[in-house]
């Protein structure tokens, strides 16, 4: 009996080490769970790194993937931001064929959806795109007709968007993540 | 070489402190400061740590520590096979509380821990093993007894380490031992290549303290669902206390006792949790699932409050979870916040170490009585007497749960048993009666046939003044009895009963129950086991008749060493009650009777 899934987002702070993404990933594989994006980067602190992973959970399941997923040593903190209102930003690169008679419209594409061509050839072009999943995909599919070549897409990345009445906007890394080595000498 | 040590009085009085040594084994640096090799780093650090035994077996990537450790106080117990050692160190584990250490080489070394530390995950033992890996310059290239062991163990250890250079060392070590020990314990996995035993590095104990990854999440409890769970607690009709391994984890066996007592609850345990409220005690029920009595698995089903304590809603404890103590409330209270809600969906959770939990709790519980409900489990409870083989005649038969029952007499209560998997695992868990925590240890989540007689070494180095049994079947035990040596090198006086049926006893009663007793390759062809004991120099008796056993179990006590028995029990009994996977947990097979069933040829 397959279980009803739904498409959870968690934003984690994780040790930047060989390996955490391999334990992360685990974590989904071994239940079945199908990562559908996933993107990891630099923070702005160097031992820190942040991921955004949208996957499909079962029903019920998310609060426990967040458990499970604090349970791991390298992970400092998880947030499930499902509901939580937030911007959400992939980029792709597509490389279109470009020869001269459809040039124009292609550069007319690009204006609409405030994409911007990053390299031109004699027959093709490379369009860049930022943007929501949602725009990224209409863009994709005007182009098709065209002749894509090409994708490259990122996963998405989230940001919560800043709350109303917060005291003072402070660092997203929770401050009580002391990742320096005590230097208190014990013995 | 006599030298005259820099300034570093706290690690010197330390370890002066811990072992009575005075020499190390650095030497001074150009700079004054104490560099060490890491293989002595290792050994530095397990001593610091206060490690006693370590269970190993050198080979070629491991060499240099093993070669640094004969400078050391730590005992290193040899092993026959190293998933020997890690369930010796489990065993060490489960029976002092304190992380045990195994140790072995790269490759088939690393590999044969696999079971062990599963076994050791699944049952939440902190156990911390040390891998020798090949040198940092080969690892990805298919050397010589490389394997890739963190990534191996990566599901079944809280964390593991791959360590390349002598620096890393102390840390992570330090901080195995701070995982596999904090929060709910486990095994952590240490693998350290070649070089970075070999060459050497400024070793400072100060230096090394582990990191604080994220603030420890407290458990900050909920003061509305503290409050949820006293109104239920007080407020209940029918309760029963579901109790598990944790309560021996946390150490909380008086808050159990005084919440059971006060309010007048009923105990049911977990195969772990067994131990953890005395058996004699008028409001223990016993073991509770799949070969729970009737009457523990009736009061759970016909319960109104569940209050579920360090267990897990395991499937053998629940059977089907669509039909499962319907008319319940439940509380869980569990450190494992991944645990909740897992299996069965709980209405107060309560996130937390328990002894801190219960001491939270109990100030709001009044003082109760369930007069009707006590009466009731005992009704069903003499109707159960009379299906107990205990009462049944053995007509000349010699049943293992009559062996089991004798061996609790015979020990009066007081040995810690070291049980295998399978029929004797449970007919152990039903006959002999635990007053006391740390007495039965047993493999429950991963179900390893062959760990009980290494573990027992475990137990008994953990334990020395305790009488340490082991009860295995003929089946798990001839998987590691290669460990015989090792209890015979070690001097260790383990005493072994093996339940030996001739079968693979439980999957033989699966065969029988739901395979049409089609007994597919679990008949069995064993050694001679009173010889092969013999052969290690283990003096071994054999037992075919009820009568022998007594007097036997008494010649086996007197060895001063390790001795053992082979009883010759009913080749096709079965452990009843028996609730099939899956099925509603009050639809159990009994044990027919003829009191109640007219029984084929009884």
């Amino acid at each position: 009996m397959p279980e009803r899934r739904e498409q959870h987002k968690f934003v984690l702070y994780v040790e930047n080490e060989p390996g955490v993404l391999n334990r992360v990933a685990s974590l989904f594989r071994r239940r079945g769970y199908n990562i559908e994006s996933l993107a990891v980067g630099h923070t702005e602190r160097p031992d820190v790194s942040r991921m955004t992973i949208l996957a499909g959970v079962n029903e019920g399941a998310a609060p426990r993937v967040e458990a499970n997923l604090y349970k791991l040593v390298n992970v400092l903190s998880v947030e499930d931001v499902t509901f939580v209102p937030s911007v959400s930003r992939s980029l792709a690169l597509i490389k279109v064929e470009a020869p001269q008679e459809s040039r124009h419209r292609l550069m007319e594409v690009v204006r609409a959806f405030r994409a911007r061509i990053v390299d031109l050839s004699l027959r093709s072009l490379v369009i860049e795109a930022t943007g929501t999943e949602s725009k990224i995909q209409a863009l994709v599919d005007v182009l098709r007709p065209f002749g894509i070549l090409e994708i490259a897409r990122s996963g998405q990345v989230l940001m919560a968007r800043g709350r109303e009445g917060q005291a003072a906007p402070q660092s997203s890394i929770p401050a009580e993540l002391c990742l320096e080595h005590q230097t208190s000498p014990s013995g | 070489m006599n030298l005259t040590y820099p300034a570093l009085p706290g690690l010197l009085d330390r370890r002066r402190g811990l072992c009575g040594r005075t020499s190390a084994l650095g030497h001074l640096r150009r700079d004054g400061n104490l560099a060490k090799k890491g293989a002595e780093i290792i050994w530095e650090c397990l001593e610091l740590l206060g490690v006693e035994h370590v269970f190993g077996y050198p080979g070629g990537a491991i060499l240099p520590a093993y070669d640094a450790m004969t400078k050391y106080s730590v005992h290193h117990v040899l092993v026959r096979h190293e998933q020997g050692a890690t369930h010796m160190a489990d065993g060490y584990a489960r029976a002092s509380g304190r992380a045990g250490v195994a140790l072995a080489t790269s490759g088939p070394g690393a590999t044969n821990m696999v079971t062990g530390i599963a076994t050791a995950m699944m049952d939440s033992s902190p156990v911390v093993c040390i891998t020798g890996q090949v040198g940092s310059a080969l690892i990805g290239s298919d050397a010589f007894q490389e394997t890739d062991i963190t990534g191996i163990t990566l599901p079944i250890t809280k964390h593991n380490y791959l360590v390349t250079r002598p620096q890393e060392i102390a840390p992570s070590l330090r901080e195995a031992f701070q995982i596999a020990n904090s929060g709910r314990p486990g095994p952590v996995l240490v693998d350290i290549t070649k070089d970075a035993q070999t060459s050497s590095c400024e070793f400072s104990w100060a230096a090394s303290e582990p990191r604080v990854r994220r603030s420890e999440r407290k458990s900050v409890l909920d003061p509305a669902n503290l409050a949820a769970a006293q109104h239920l607690i007080n407020h209940a009709r029918r309760p029963v206390i579901l109790a598990g391994h944790g309560i021996i984890l946390s150490g909380a066996e008086n808050e159990l006792l005084a919440l059971a007592e006060l309010a007048d609850i009923p105990v049911a345990l977990t195969l772990l949790g067994i131990g953890a409220f005395p058996a004699g005690h008028r409001l223990c029920l016993g073991m509770m699932g799949m070969h729970g009595e009737a009457w523990v698995n009736q009061a759970v089903q016909e319960a109104d409050l569940l209050i579920a304590l360090g267990m897990r809603f395991d499937d053998r404890v629940t059977g089907n979870l669509e039909t499962y103590a319907q008319s319940a409330k439940k509380i869980h209270i569990e450190i494992d916040r991944a645990e909740i809600d897992k299996n069965v969906r709980v209405d107060v959770p309560l996130a937390g170490d328990l002894r801190e939990v219960l001491g939270r709790l109990l100030p709001g519980i009044q003082r109760s009585q369930h007069r009707d409900w006590l009466a009731r489990i005992e009704t069903s409870k003499r109707e159960s007497a009379a299906r107990d083989i205990q009462n049944l005649p053995d007509r000349g038969h010699l049943y293992a749960a009559h062996v089991i029952h004798d061996l609790w007499r015979a020990t009066c209560g007081d040995a810690i048993v070291v049980t295998d998997v399978g029929q004797h695992q449970m007919w152990e868990a039903q006959y002999y009666r635990h007053d006391k925590p740390r007495t039965l240890i047993t493999s429950g989540g991963l179900g390893t046939m062959g760990f009980a007689l290494p573990a027992a070494v475990g137990v008994k180095l953990a334990r020395p003044d305790a009488e340490v049994w082991v009860v295995a079947g003929d089946g798990g035990f001839q998987m590691t009895m290669a460990e015989l040596a090792t209890v015979v090198q070690e001097k260790l006086e383990i005493k072994i009963a093996i339940i030996n049926n001739g079968y693979l006893g439980m999957v033989r009663q699966w065969q029988e129950f739901f395979y049409d007793r089609r007994y597919c390759s679990t008949p069995l062809l064993s050694p001679d086991f009173v010889k092969l004991a013999e052969a290690f120099g283990i003096p071994a008796f054999r037992v075919h008749t009820r009568e022998q056993v007594i007097p036997a179990l008494r010649a086996v006590r007197q060895q001063p060493g390790p001795a053992l028995i082979d009883l010759q029990v009913e080749q096709q009994d079965s452990v009843f009650p028996m609730v099939p996977a899956g099925a509603d947990l009050h639809k159990m097979i009994r044990r027919p009777t003829p009191l109640f069933e007219r029984v084929p040829g009884a």
